[in-house]
């Protein structure tokens, strides 16, 4: 009971998320901004922003839902948080594993983002209705590549399982590399779930202020950027348990350094395509969507179908 | 979606840097309709320089705008130097002509990172201000302000051009235009900004006459204009140089104007680097400009800038009037949207490089009534703002002179 309160709470629970999520905010940023051929933050800045934030007055619009506009970014926080818990870290167990459960982290981890949404709905104002409108869309559009794309390499495992899927891929050596075509479409779709250029359309400062944000100030408003930071971690870490599988039987310490090596690596890509891209049209996306990465998707898992039969014969 | 949304963007919004308000009525994400307001900045220029010696007028008018300063001092200058009958040496207008380009260069580069940072690629903008320094600096150098550079002065320009100077400006080119060439680069192949901007805020070249759109707007639909070329004002009759035109029509097509430009002006500054002839810096200028009327035209960096000037004998104008060229513009902003989405709305707006506080002047028939004189204008802002904002301006002494 204390141990699994421990694991919570501390590690890997959400003290270890609260300091990840900030470090990748701060190398996200830092990096963005080297390429940008700007100085960036100092490392505690984006710490320094969360306690700026949280000190800051909090103004709820005249027609908002009180009850709601106050709980969506906890419920946020939360969400993302849990899907963290039953991702592996340093060894092929979560620390609450069943089965199935990658389906399961992929279905919490759409909980922020349907936050997103009502945060923008009940807040009552012109640009957060848009911004929500666009959130929903945007959803719809990478949802379906993002889920298949992180399914497929459980085709050739035969299992949705992270254990299962872990100890498979660790089994036979370079086989996980098969599946770089749908690590390709999921971090794309991943860069529209976290709201980033190319796809950061829900939130665009220049069209419409904040989108579904620009009601939510202070510690909502912080709560829902740590969100934000907390998704991040989380969605590396799947598709590092996913499309990285392994490195997950080294022991604690080298195990750890491994983890965090495979999600430094995600965040840095995902800070590169930021830099070089300019932010597309709302139909744009939906057509890149549909029209290339779900097809892509599906490519890989027919590969997957076609693969397995090889091996198993 | 069936119910209609307006959107406000502005007179305060992230994407415009001045006040200006665009009513955007929305099907969905697709534009319907949209309604531009403009007169958030009067600020009285026309009506203060009646009351000011030419003089001091020069250094007001230099004020309507923060990037093309020397656009319009140029341009009201012409139209006093015509009333007097002054002869500009020919070093004096090089200048002009030099410091013309620079401004130019920064003009556009700045417009090249607005663009980019109204799609979202806060790389490009970053990239094109840091090279923006490069430009603000030599200005700096050979005028004294990275901004208000107030080089003219009546009948000639203030300072001259050192042949240490001169070595600068052109190490400074070299650099600039490589940088230019990747830009070119960039703007043209990258796909996401290909995306954002072809096809996007189309006019075609009818409508482009029909609004009257001047300046990169209009060259970026196929009118070959250029005041430069037409009207070869200070030095430019003596430098070769192409008027950059494109047949987009759209959005990127006033990108790879701008850029076009900017290589252009390169090339220009180099010419009359080259050329500069030595003569005296300035002729002696009379306080009082006799009687007589003139118009000036300027290719600004954003087009075509008109000043108008009377002159009654005395040290003051009777009448200035001048047309910056974003009020030609910006008519054309709503015709552009037609059909387009609100995603591209601050990009179209953007793409016509306005700037509002240049444009805003004062409106004469209020409600289609008879024309007002000052006094009557005067006394219906204070009425008004007291019935509508509840201010009252009844005890306010004017402060001009």
């Amino acid at each position: 009971m204390l141990l699994a309160l421990l694991s919570i709470l501390i590690f890997p629970g959400f003290l270890f998320l609260f300091i990840l999520a900030l470090a990748a905010e701060y190398i996200d940023r830092k990096l963005y901004a080297r390429m940008q051929t700007r100085v960036g933050p100092p490392w505690f800045q984006p710490f320094a922003d969360f306690i700026k934030l949280l000190s800051k007055e909090l103004i709820i619009p005249e027609l908002a839902d009180r009850v709601i506009f106050r709980t969506l970014p906890l419920v946020a926080c939360a969400a993302a948080a849990t899907a963290f818990l039953f991702i592996p870290v340093y060894n092929a167990e979560s620390i609450f594993s069943f089965k199935g459960n990658i389906v399961a982290v992929i279905y919490i981890l759409t909980i922020p983002t349907l936050t997103y949404f009502l945060g923008g709905w009940y807040s009552r104002s012109l640009y957060s209705l848009i911004g929500s409108m666009r959130v929903l869309t945007q959803l719809f559009s990478y949802e379906v590549p993002l889920l298949m794309a992180v399914l497929a390499p459980g085709v050739l495992a035969s299992s949705w399982t992270f254990s299962t899927v872990i100890n498979f891929y660790q089994a036979n050596g370079f086989l996980f590399l098969v599946n770089i075509i749908s690590f390709v479409v999921a971090i794309i779709a991943v860069q529209g779930k976290l709201e980033k250029v190319p796809f950061d359309i829900p939130e665009a400062e220049t069209e419409i202020v904040a989108g579904t944000f620009t009601e939510y100030t202070g510690p909502l408003y912080a709560y829902f950027r740590l969100a934000m930071n907390i998704q991040t971690i989380s969605v590396s870490a799947l598709l590092a348990a996913v499309f990285m599988p392994f490195g997950y039987n080294l022991g604690f310490v080298l195990g750890v350094i491994v983890f965090l090596l495979k999600i430094l690596f995600i965040i840095v890509i995902l800070a590169v395509i930021r830099t070089i891209f300019a932010r597309i049209r709302m139909d744009q996306m939906v057509m890149l969507c549909w029209k290339y990465l779900t097809p892509l998707a599906l490519f890989q898992i027919f590969l997957n179908i076609i693969l397995k039969a090889v091996i198993t014969q | 979606m069936a119910k209609k949304l307006v959107i406000p963007i502005g007179p305060q919004h992230p994407a415009l840097k001045e006040p200006a308000s665009f009513d955007v009525t929305l099907q969905g994400e697709k534009v319907e309709n949209i309604l531009v307001k403009l007169g958030y900045n009067h600020r009285g220029i026309e009506k203060a320089c009646e009351n000011k010696p030419y003089l001091h007028d020069l250094y007001l008018i230099e004020r309507v705008c923060g990037i093309c300063s020397h656009s319009h001092a140029t341009c009201f200058l012409q139209a006093v130097e015509e009333i007097a009958g002054l002869n500009v040496p020919m070093r004096a207008k090089y200048i002009r002509s030099i410091i013309g380009e620079m401004e130019r260069i920064h003009s556009h580069l700045l417009w090249l990172g607005v663009a980019a940072h109204e799609i979202g690629f806060d790389t490009l903008l970053m990239y094109t201000w840091r090279d923006r320094e490069i430009i603000m600096d030599l200005l700096a150098l050979l005028t004294g302000n990275r901004v208000n550079y107030a080089v003219n002065i009546l009948g000639g320009v203030r300072k001259d051009i050192s042949e240490e100077e001169k070595g600068q400006i052109l190490k400074a080119m070299d650099v600039l235009e490589e940088r230019t060439k990747y830009y070119a680069h960039v703007a043209t192949e990258e796909i996401t900004i290909k995306k954002r901007l072809s096809k996007v805020g189309y006019l075609s070249p009818e409508d482009a006459v029909k609004m009257g759109a001047v300046g990169p707007t209009g060259r970026a639909s196929k009118i070959t204009r250029d005041i430069r070329a037409e009207d070869k004002y200070a030095a430019y009759g003596e430098v070769d140089f192409k008027v950059i035109s494109d047949d987009n029509c759209d959005v990127f097509g006033r990108a790879v104007v701008r850029i076009g430009e900017l290589m252009e002006s390169y090339s220009i500054i180099r010419q009359l680097i080259k050329k500069l002839p030595v003569t005296p810096l300035k002729v002696p200028a009379p306080l009082r400009i006799p009687a007589g009327e003139a118009i000036s035209r300027y290719e600004a960096p954003r087009g075509e800038d008109i000043h108008y000037v009377r002159a009654n004998g005395t040290d003051k104008p009777e009448r200035v009037k001048l047309r910056a060229p974003t009020l030609a513009n910006v008519q054309s902003v709503s015709t552009m949207l037609q059909k387009g989405y609100l995603a591209d709305v601050t990009i179209v707006i953007a793409a016509i490089d306005p700037c509002f506080s240049c444009t805003d002047r004062m409106i004469v028939a209020v409600n289609g009534k008879d024309e007002m004189t000052w006094k009557q204008l005067r006394q219906h802002s204070i009425d008004w703002y007291k019935k509508n904002r509840g201010v009252d301006f009844t005890k306010v002494k004017l402060g001009i002179k």
